[in-house]
């Protein structure tokens, strides 16, 4: 019960982060992106603060806990290399964003306001992942890197 | 047009990675909202439990900001069917590159992840471009 509690009360402090920053607003994430319209620089400081806060935060809790509260221990550094899969996945998922303007990060927080797009734009998350399941099902596993 | 609010959203990315840290503190967890949400779409992991918490703490805060007196704009600038397209690449794109903002932007980074690093200057750059070519190109 207290692992739900503490991931619900985490899970505030998130949606809070996405509707103060802007982030919430998928105009506002558009205009970072529009170099050649009317740009608006507030994500560049969304993923700064953030960066700068996990960064500071991530060494404290690393060097101080030796595992987790409520888990047996930490992940594992991110292993693996840079690979077409990667890339190719992120180049997909950023043309799926300059599009919608919509991140699952900003659409989850934003599905609180009851706006019907943001479900059609969840929905059509929810189909990608699965989509992805599936073909990924089909294709021969990654060469070790 | 929205307004440059570099206050709010240095704030809001502050409240965003402390998130993450209480995240990795209290559950062991990356904070990528996408690898949450892969986790309670069926078959579902065996520790949804938690990530449904976080999901619907996730959704609820916009009301309690509200509920507070806050001011929230918000404007879909896009189509129905730039929604559903974007959606599913981007629920594509999330599966294979292991990733969203959340998670590669704020986590991955913050642990100097390199494949993140090329995660993120990926989908920026493609998401530059898109922006372009669909607003000053295509709808130019």
């Amino acid at each position: 019960m207290k692992r739900i509690v503490s991931a619900l009360l985490i899970g505030i402090v998130f949606g809070l982060g996405i509707t103060v920053s802007g982030m919430i607003n998928p105009a506002k994430v558009l205009n970072f992106f529009d170099l050649a319209g009317n740009w608006d620089p507030s994500l560049a400081f969304v993923m700064g603060g953030g960066l700068v806060t996990a960064l500071i935060g991530y060494r404290l809790v690393f060097g101080r806990l030796k595992t987790p509260v409520f888990a047996p221990a930490f992940p594992p550094s991110p292993a693996g290399g840079i690979d077409a899969r990667l890339v190719g996945g992120a180049a997909v998922f950023g043309i799926g964003w300059g599009i919608a303007g919509f991140c699952p990060g900003g659409a989850i927080p934003a599905l609180g306001l009851l706006n019907a797009q943001t479900f059609i734009f969840v929905a059509a998350v929810i189909a990608g992942i699965v989509a992805g399941r599936a073909i990924k099902s089909r294709l021969p596993a990654p060469a070790p890197a | 047009m929205t307004e440059f609010t570099p206050f709010q959203s240095l704030i809001g990315g502050v409240l965003i990675g402390l998130s993450a840290v209480l995240l990795m503190a209290l559950h062991g967890r990356v904070a990528g909202m996408t690898g949450i949400l892969t986790g309670i779409i069926p078959p579902a992991a065996s520790d949804w439990s938690w990530r449904a918490a976080f999901l619907a703490g996730a959704v609820i805060a916009p009301a309690l900001y509200l509920a507070a007196g806050g001011v929230i704009p918000f404007e879909v600038p896009v189509s129905t069917g730039a929604l559903i397209l974007g959606g599913l690449l981007v629920g594509i794109g999330v599966h294979f590159g292991n990733g969203c903002p959340s998670g590669h932007g704020i986590c991955g980074l913050a642990r100097l992840s390199r494949r993140s690093l090329a995660a993120v200057l990926t989908f920026m750059l493609a998401a530059f471009i898109t922006v372009f070519v669909v607003r000053h190109v295509i709808g130019g």
